[in-house]
């Protein structure tokens, strides 16, 4: 167990915290990684979930891209859009926009899909255009679950994100790479133990941006002035 | 290892794996990053002249190939081996050989007295196998070392070459533009980096990690001019296929690495003997011929490696 | 696919290894994480940090929680049994959550009638929850089966053989066709397993049918 005190002193030393290569610095750039994918794959995987939630049709192509997607070994994708791309940033974000895309469709597919259907009907009875009932009655009663798969997409992201170091100089993966190769293991754990911070504060922001969404949708008189 | 075709039946390691799960309820809790394994060797089966010898490799294809070849020559002589391939980077099978749970591993001089004495001094052939042999650990030893080489060079395109003029790596001198090297992540801090190449031939370069070990990505670095010179294995016949030169390493910076078999106990003398054959045979051109052969030709290994022994003769 | 053509023996050895190291881990996974879910549903209080804890170790990356398990459970760190643990360790994670919902999932009037009817807590819960949790439950473990068929490949980060070997050296040796068909056969085993689970959920679920 001495190796956890030795990452713990890894993580102590003040000279990993300093320069273009210390903590503080991959840490941003891990997380502009993660953010930037979360991005693309949420521009791409929540429309079209919106959509078919929306119109409850083409759930089953849903569940099928869903279900195969999450077998996709990144490890595979990354090496195939290495061979494409060459190195640098853009094979990892691609590979991990695969990564986080199922989730989050499915997210913003169950969250629409799951409403009482006599609720949009009762929106569109009230004159309301589609585009209205999508955007003041579907999607803020979708929110938390939409969160939820913002949660899920975000952990798969941030730890996977690590890979990015393999084709390019980016993010906290440097330090697991670096420390296998030269089997300095403390600096190796060190770095799984920043991910894993990282990971817990991004899911105590969500869990409170989700706990939010459910008491607006649960107590919506709350949200009078 | 299970996916050696067109050979006899390979033992599944894998079947291994239920019983493991089972039975890692009672295990110590000591190191095993250093020491690799708890449990026994599972190689002493046999009695006289018929204990099993375990094989195993990198994984990198031209490791698989020449371990193959040890094999299939065994197996030739009336040995009986199991193989082991695709075991990783040296981090993670050279403390299994030295728990004894390997018999048998093509090596690499340079690298592999690099593991155990990471300050050596030794940079020519005769001088690193020398040292390896007095390094070697308790229980091993290397076998005779082979003229294959298979060693760390600074790589750049022929374009590059033809611009400045570059044969030797001293020819960096007369390179006025600032340069990049592409390389493991490790290679910042080794002696074979960015500060031995400075310490040495007091050549100033920057550094960019790309962790695929001279592989493909590396290539496709150095042709789209991301980076301007990288470390490559030299048996890799994406060199000749990439029309990719390597400068000669006229001071000594990088240490010799010739293909030497790194044996335990389990191998004996007669064992020892047939590869120290195969090894003698093996040229650093018919190396880069059967890396070739596998990926361009998409081979497995035992097929080249049954090819390369039938043309030696000796298989 | 000159390659496959070639390798094609190849590719069936190593779909065996993947599925001896996948299927262990996925029945590891449940056995685990269904016992932690029904906690957490009838005891909120502990129940659900210890969910949030077990969650949270799907972060940690797979490289270092490889060299981690056999510091912890003294497992050879090449071992089929490094990779079960790391598998079950990610399966354990994805599942608590849904098996948590899945125990919640259960219509509180049937299990009222249950207990009415005199049944004991044992067969309360093999009987009544269990079965109605079955729906739930077995959505959050095609997740897990999907998943893990996907994670099986890091094993060739530590030398364990599975479908993800073709990934490595096919990337070394620059042979697309190689990892393409290593990522290809993964998902296609990923769908199988998935499609063989949805069908036991039928057959285990009858009523749902013909409801």
């Amino acid at each position: 167990m001495n190796l956890f005190a030795q990452a713990l002193a890894w993580l102590g030393d003040g000279t990993h915290w300093q320069g273009s290569s210390g903590i503080p610095t991959r840490v941003l750039q891990h997380l502009g990684i993660t953010l930037l994918t979360l991005v693309i794959a949420a521009a791409i995987a929540w429309p079209a979930g919106v959509l078919v939630g929306h119109t409850r049709r083409g759930s089953g192509m849903i569940g099928a891209i869903t279900g195969g997607a999450r077998a996709i070994p990144t490890l595979g994708l990354l090496t195939l859009f290495g061979l494409w791309l060459g190195i640098g940033l853009s094979a990892p974000v691609l590979a991990l926009v695969v990564l986080a895309i199922p989730s989050l469709l499915a997210g913003a597919y169950a969250g629409i899909e799951n409403i009482d259907a006599t609720i949009p009907q009762a929106a569109k009875a009230i004159g309301m255009t589609p585009a209205q009932v999508i955007r003041s009655v579907e999607l803020p009663l979708a929110l938390p679950v939409i969160i939820g798969g913002l949660r899920s997409a975000t952990l798969q992201v941030v730890a996977t994100a690590t890979l990015a170091a393999y084709t390019s100089d980016t993010g906290l993966g440097r330090y697991l790479f670096a420390g296998l190769k030269t089997r300095d293991y403390p600096q190796m754990l060190g770095g799984a133990l920043l991910v894993v911070v990282l990971t817990l504060v991004l899911e105590l922001v969500l869990a409170s941006c989700q706990r939010l969404a459910t008491n607006r949708v649960a107590h919506p008189e709350r949200n009078l002035p | 290892m299970t996916g050696i075709p067109f050979i006899t039946p390979v033992p599944r390691r894998s079947l291994l794996a239920l019983a493991g799960v089972v039975a890692l309820a009672g295990c110590g809790s000591s190191d095993p990053l250093t020491e690799g394994t708890t449990s026994s060797a599972p190689s002493s089966g046999g009695s006289a002249g018929g204990a099993t010898i375990v094989i195993g490799s990198q994984d990198y294809y031209s490791n698989e190939i020449i371990a193959e070849t040890h094999a299939q020559a065994l197996e030739k002589a009336g040995h009986k081996v199991k193989r082991q391939f695709k075991i990783g980077q040296r981090e993670v099978y050279l403390p299994e050989i030295e728990a004894g749970k390997i018999d048998l591993f093509p090596e690499y001089s340079g690298p592999l007295l690099q593991y155990w004495v990471k300050d050596t001094k030794a940079r020519l052939a005769d001088d690193v196998y020398a040292e390896l042999k007095k390094s070697t650990k308790n229980g091993l030893r290397v076998l005779d070392q082979s003229p294959a080489t298979d060693q760390d060079s600074y790589t750049v395109t022929k374009e590059f070459a033809d611009k400045w003029g570059l044969t030797t790596i001293d020819d960096f001198k007369k390179v006025t533009v600032p340069m990049t090297m592409g390389g493991n992540s490790e290679g910042e801090s080794r002696p074979n980096g960015p500060k031995g190449l400075e310490a040495t031939y007091g050549v100033k370069v920057g550094f960019k990690p790309i962790e695929d070990g001279g592989g493909p990505l590396t290539v496709k670095a150095l042709k789209d001019n991301d980076i301007q010179l990288a470390i490559i294995y030299t048996a890799d016949p994406t060199i000749a296929a990439n029309g990719l030169v390597s400068l000669k390493d006229t001071k000594g910076l990088f240490l010799a690495s010739h293909v030497v078999p790194l044996a335990s106990k389990n191998v004996d003398d007669a064992a020892a003997a047939v590869i120290n054959k195969v090894s003698a045979a093996m040229t650093p051109e018919d190396l880069i011929k059967m890396n070739g052969r596998s990926v361009k030709e998409e081979l497995p290994a035992a097929t080249i490696a049954k090819d390369w022994l039938a043309e030696k003769k000796l298989g | 696919m000159n390659w496959l053509r070639l390798n094609w023996t190849q590719v069936v050895d190593l779909t065996v290894d993947h599925l001896l190291l996948s299927v262990p881990a996925i029945v590891i996974s449940v056995l685990v994480a269904v016992p932690i879910g029904r906690l957490a549903h009838r005891r909120p209080r502990w129940g659900s940090p210890l969910l949030g804890a077990a969650s949270l170790m799907y972060a940690i990356p797979a490289l270092p929680l490889l060299i981690i398990i056999p510091a912890v459970f003294g497992t050879p760190l090449r071992s089929s049994a490094t990779m079960v643990i790391a598998l079950s360790i990610y399966g354990v994670a994805l599942l608590v959550r849904t098996a948590a919902d899945a125990f919640a999932s259960v219509d509180t009037h049937t299990r009222d009638a249950a207990v009415a009817i005199g049944c004991s807590p044992r067969s309360l819960l093999w009987r009544v929850d269990l079965p109605m949790a079955l729906p739930v439950l077995l959505s959050g473990i095609r997740v897990v089966t999907v998943s893990t068929i996907g994670l099986v490949t890091i094993g060739a980060l530590i030398g364990v053989s599975s479908l993800g070997n073709l990934l490595t050296d096919g990337f070394q040796r620059g042979i697309a066709g190689e990892v393409l068909t290593g990522v290809v056969v993964t998902v296609l085993l990923a769908l199988v397993l998935d499609g063989l689970l949805l069908l036991a959920g039928r057959l285990l679920t009858p009523w749902r049918v013909s409801a």
